[in-house]
């Protein structure tokens, strides 16, 4: 009666070891060597990276890992030596990474801007401010929902700094801090109908399935600038720094920059190459 | 519908990246659960039918780390794994083996647990016959485990279906990296992410069907025995 049970597990436990030799098209080369990239869920959501890193392993060989995370964790990574090179948006703690000798040889990249959106019906009435700071302040005013991605992620660290140029320390029950990537928030800020602020290189990205519109762009403080950054390899011997420099070489090279100037959504360009000025 | 249809029409499109998607979940859920069941299964009869020094600490440290969420677990396998911490020279971080390592160390108290639950069970005539019937030592437990065969499947199984549905282990341990260490639960939450419902709950189906006909066919298989 249980004469086939102990085959049957063999069978099993065999078949789980024999799926490793099986792969898909595009599946994960060993052979090949690859580079781990710590980038913000706003490169990758956006469909950049999509559009990048074939050409970069058609060019180099080099297959490029990505751990999209937020801007504080993907730095937090790269501080740890766990990815070697990082694609980040937030100047100031690039520098700040920069100088506590984690990472090396910091180029610009690109830059988009951020935009605050709204509800059409615009309930605090910011529609058209020049100011960013006077439309957050508005948006407090009225008490309207705002949508706070409240992840330490380099949209994060802009809007507390726009809110800081506004003089306000938001709190309250209008004030959401949702702690999810761009697209999560942009996706709930749609639900409530309430306001937030976003790259636009996500807004665009996303817009179809949005019924929201922008509120406020334009003004210089919303500027967003990416950088790239090799991880040190003086404190991380073991990242693979000449793959990590080439692959800044290309992102901030003729080829990359081009894929970045002609990366459309609708039409609408969603980041601006800054490296080749 | 038009979520049920997107996910029948992936399925049928044989989209090579969705087949991968898919067969990565099933290696590393079936690994984790192998190799939790080859620790689990003879951990969760020892500890009812042996008496060790240390016994009831055990127990009492299982059934509580069956509470222990998925990000936790993925916390502390990553602060051992992270380059900067004691297993870092290991170079596991972002891999396979750390997807792996964090799931079996979610799935192994509820393996060990829900066999020792079973054991506890069991008719407490069933070792004595046994020995009645000259069981030799080394065939002793291959015989219980042939007896409880039943519950011991079902805790096989409770186990996959946690480690398959999980998402704060592959999330943080993997990285969720394309055509590498991406599943179809990171998967769902980077589309969900992403604002693409449909892509996620199409997958959230065909994780269904993969836990169905698993199974399925496992019921299938106990009965013909």
């Amino acid at each position: 009666m249980m004469k086939n049970r102990k085959p049957a597990a063999v069978l099993l436990a065999l078949s789980v070891l024999l799926s490793w030799n099986l792969s898909a098209e595009g599946q994960y080369e060993k052979e090949a060597s690859h580079i781990k990239l710590a980038t913000t869920t706003s490169t990758e959501n956006s469909g950049l990276l999509a559009e990048l890193l074939p050409v970069y392993q058609e060019d180099s060989g080099i297959i490029v890992d990505v751990i999209a995370v937020g801007t504080g964790k993907a730095i937090a990574l790269g501080e740890n030596g766990d990815v070697d090179v990082i694609l980040v948006h937030a100047r100031s703690r690039e520098d700040a990474f920069v100088e506590g000798g984690y990472g090396v040889n910091r180029r610009d990249v690109m830059h988009n801007d951020f935009v605050l959106l709204g509800p059409s019906s615009d309930p605090a009435g910011i529609k058209g401010m020049n100011t960013a700071a006077d439309a957050l302040a508005a948006v407090a005013a009225s008490e309207s929902d705002f949508m706070s991605r409240g992840d330490d992620s380099g949209t994060h660290t802009k809007e507390k700094s726009l809110w800081k140029a506004a003089g306000l320390s938001p709190s309250g029950e209008w004030y959401k801090e949702t702690g999810q990537g761009m697209g999560a928030v942009l996706t709930m800020t749609n639900e409530v109908q309430g306001y937030t602020m976003t790259d636009r290189g996500t807004w665009l990205a996303m817009k179809d399935k949005l019924d929201l519109e922008v509120l406020v762009e334009g003004d210089p403080i919303l500027f967003n600038p990416y950088g790239v950054i090799a991880v040190n390899p003086e404190l991380h011997s073991h990242t693979d720094y000449e793959g990590a420099m080439s692959f800044i070489t290309f992102l901030t090279g003729p080829k990359g920059q081009a894929i970045i100037r002609d990366f459309k959504k609708n039409g609408e360009p969603l980041f601006y190459p800054d490296a080749m000025k | 519908m038009t979520v049920l249809g997107e996910a029948v029409r992936l399925i049928l499109s044989g989209d090579s990246e969705l087949y991968a998607i898919c067969l990565t979940s099933l290696k590393f859920s079936g690994t984790s659960i192998l190799l939790a069941s080859l620790a689990g299964i003879p951990l969760g009869f020892l500890l009812k039918l042996k008496d060790f020094p240390g016994r009831r600490f055990i127990l009492v440290a299982v059934n509580s780390l069956m509470a222990l969420p998925t990000v936790v677990v993925g916390l502390l396998v990553y602060s051992l794994l992270t380059r900067s911490g004691p297993l870092g020279s290991l170079g596991l971080l972002f891999t396979p083996a750390a997807v792996i390592i964090g799931q079996v160390v979610l799935v192994l108290p509820i393996v060990t647990s829900m066999v020792y639950g079973a054991v506890s069970d069991m008719d407490p005539r069933l070792p004595e016959t046994l020995t009645t019937l000259g069981a030799r030592k080394q065939h002793y437990y291959l015989m219980l485990i042939k007896e409880m065969k039943g519950p011991v499947l079902a805790a096989v199984l409770a186990g996959f279906g946690r480690v398959i549905g999980e998402v704060g282990v592959s999330m943080m341990l993997g990285g969720n990296i394309r055509w590498y260490t991406r599943t179809i639960t990171t998967t769902i939450s980077l589309q969900t992410s992403k604002g693409e419902f449909e892509l996620g709950l199409a997958l959230g189906i065909i994780l269904m069907l993969i836990a169905f006909s698993l199974n399925f066919l496992i019921h299938m298989a106990a009965r013909n025995e």
